[in-house]
């Protein structure tokens, strides 16, 4: 339980300046989620937070206290990595164990208990005698969530834990995530990806960063509703916003109109838009269909269950007015 | 077509063989004929034969129970697995530090330490005696281990350096957040994950430390302190006129095997892939 406060934190490799002043606060026993694209900063931002690397100017307050100089293990903090990084010699338990071991008076019951426990809320109890090699990757991650739930940490930090997943795993291990949210809701957790997909089912709050800089904090739902800037309405939401200028914007007195596939729909006549099919992805419970209609990438509509548009096929469309985000020259939302 | 094509095949597996079988009895010959006179007595020992003829362990009999031998024989463990500890020991520290701590001038030392590899033994005899003179160490095993180690680390510190490199940082990192030290990492976090490179620098150190000769010859003086290798070189017959070849030869074996040993033990220690499963794949 910490509440997590940066003030202008930078963070410079040499003469590159990787985190350009971020200021945030991250609130007590609150799922805070850094979003971006790659090379944006939310890996390092995360790293400044565990400790592991120093802060170049800033400062960083764990519930109010400056920690920018204490160690890692000092922090509270317990970190799960994108490549597990269990140890390899160790078996599951040793695993788990290792840094209750190296604090001075833990008793071996007292350590038992908190790493059985940390199991049976995995279930990984059955593997605690096994070596990482002997387990699968799923496997081996929950091993890693439970060394650091076992140290009962006051702030959770998730490096990207879900991305050497195959697809179905990444699914239900997010789950469980979420379902350890519930259970340890004392524990304020940061989660880093860059799967818009993880950060809006996980998240309390999002942060979406962008070379260095916080772009956008808030709900998922804020963020989907009312973006900051075309950089987060782009980022957020699957399929990706559409994104229309010129001519065909600024008839709703804009730079840039954004609407999202699922706010389009396809009419008989008389659209507000109109343009030529290219291609269609039929998914079962929705399907989209791509518009040639002179923008910079095809127009795509969101379509629940099937459909059979072929490509050439010339339809119109209307965007649902209510929806429309509209954007100045800046990328800038105009409300 | 198809046979000369087979020819040309069948020839290339067998200048194949013939050169395995020339290397392996132009590395083995030697040890094999060493073998062979130990285990000769008499005037047997100037009849040039390739197969053993006799087997008479007299030879084995005499060096054992003659002066000093198994002494220098004790004397030559020791020196070597303190070198060999020794050695490791600095070297384990060292690289953890030249291969994760990032400081000024890494770089520059590690190209220092190789440098100091290129020295040739002469070259520093006459230095490294002075100092072994100044710390009061002439004449006793101190001061081959102390000369050995110097010559070792090197070898040692590269060989574990690039080892070390190669270990996942994530691993380090967790033991950190773990709230390790960097000694706690050093010892329960990488030694378990480096044995295969411990056993391979060691038994290299080892080796060199048993064999070593120059050194062994110029810092010690009394048949109590000399290892092997010297003693061997100054076994004498009976007169100054009589080499005792049969003597040397049990010596020499004698001197052999505790290493073939080791390296056999060794080998199926030398474990690859041991960091399989700690990080992705």
């Amino acid at each position: 339980m910490a509440s997590i406060e940066l003030r202008n934190v930078r963070k410079a490799f040499g003469a590159v300046e990787v985190i350009k002043g971020v200021d945030l606060e991250v609130r007590k026993g609150e799922f805070m989620v850094f979003v971006g694209p790659s090379g944006c900063g939310k890996s390092t931002l995360l790293r400044l937070i565990s400790g592991l690397e120093d802060i170049t100017s800033g400062e960083m307050l764990f519930d109010g206290k400056v920690v920018n100089a204490l160690a890692p293990s000092k922090r509270g903090i317990a970190m799960v990595f994108q490549s597990y990084a269990l140890y390899p010699h160790m078996t599951v338990y040793e695993n788990m164990a290792f840094g209750l071991t190296l604090e001075k008076g833990q008793s071996k019951e007292e350590i038992q208990r908190r790493v059985e426990k940390a199991a049976d809320m995995l279930q990984i109890r059955q593997y605690l005698d096994r070596l990482p090699k002997q387990l699968s990757g799923g496997q081996r991650q929950r091993v890693a969530i439970g060394r650091a739930i076992t140290r009962d940490p006051k702030v959770f930090l998730f490096d990207e834990p879900l991305s050497n997943l195959d697809a179905a795993l990444r699914v239900a291990t997010r789950i469980e995530i979420a379902k350890l949210h519930e259970e340890m809701n004392q524990v304020t957790m940061i989660y880093v990806t860059h799967d818009q997909v993880e950060a809006m089912t996980l998240a309390d709050r999002i942060c979406v960063l962008r070379d260095g800089l916080v772009e956008q904090v808030g709900s998922p739902m804020e963020l989907y509703e009312h973006p900051n800037s075309v950089f987060v309405a782009g980022f957020i939401g699957s399929p990706k916003m559409n994104f229309i200028s010129g001519e065909k914007a600024a008839a709703f007195n804009a730079e840039t109109v954004g609407i999202r596939g699922e706010h389009i729909a396809i009419v008989p006549d008389n659209g507000t838009w109109s343009g030529t099919v290219i291609h269609t992805e039929n998914l079962g419970a929705d399907s989209y269909v791509y518009l040639e209609m002179g923008t910079e990438e095809p127009v795509v509509v969101r379509l629940d269950g099937a459909n059979d548009y072929k490509s050439g096929d010339v339809v119109h469309i209307a965007p649902m007015e209510d929806k429309i985000h509209r954007f100045d020259g800046a990328g800038k939302p105009i409300r | 077509m198809t046979a000369t094509f087979d020819l040309w095949k069948f020839t290339k597996s067998v200048l194949f063989y013939a050169l395995v079988v020339f290397i392996v009895v132009v590395s083995v010959f030697p040890f094999y004929y060493a073998i062979l006179t130990s285990l000769k007595s008499g005037t047997d020992l100037f009849r040039i034969t390739y197969w053993p003829t006799s087997f008479d362990l007299g030879n084995y009999a005499s060096v054992l129970n003659q002066g000093s031998f198994p002494r220098n024989l004790l004397n030559s463990v020791f020196v070597s697995a303190v070198t060999v500890i020794g050695a490791l020991f600095i070297a384990v520290t060292a690289s953890f530090a030249l291969s994760r701590v990032r400081f000024r001038g890494r770089g520059l030392l590690l190209m220092t330490i190789l440098a100091v590899s290129m020295f040739p033994q002469m070259a520093v005899l006459a230095g490294l005696f002075e100092v072994i003179r100044a710390l009061g160490i002439y004449n006793t095993p101190w001061a081959l281990i102390f000369s050995y180690t110097i010559f070792t680390l090197p070898f040692t510190v590269w060989v574990l350096t690039t080892f070390m490199r190669e270990l996942p940082v994530e691993i380090e990192e967790a033991a950190i957040v773990d709230g390790a030290s960097p000694w706690v990492i050093i010892t329960r976090v990488f030694l378990p994950l480096m044995w295969p490179a411990l056993v391979t620098t060691g038994l290299l150190a080892f080796i060199a430390a048993w064999n070593e000769f120059l050194f062994a010859l110029t810092f010690t003086s009394s048949n109590d302190t000399r290892t092997v290798p010297v003693a061997i070189a100054l076994l004498s017959g009976g007169s100054q006129f009589e080499i005792p070849w049969g003597i040397i030869m049990a010596a020499s074996v004698i001197v052999t095997v505790p290493l073939v040993v080791l390296v056999l033990i060794f080998q199926r220690k030398i474990v690859s892939g041991l960091t399989a499963g700690g990080v992705k794949g």
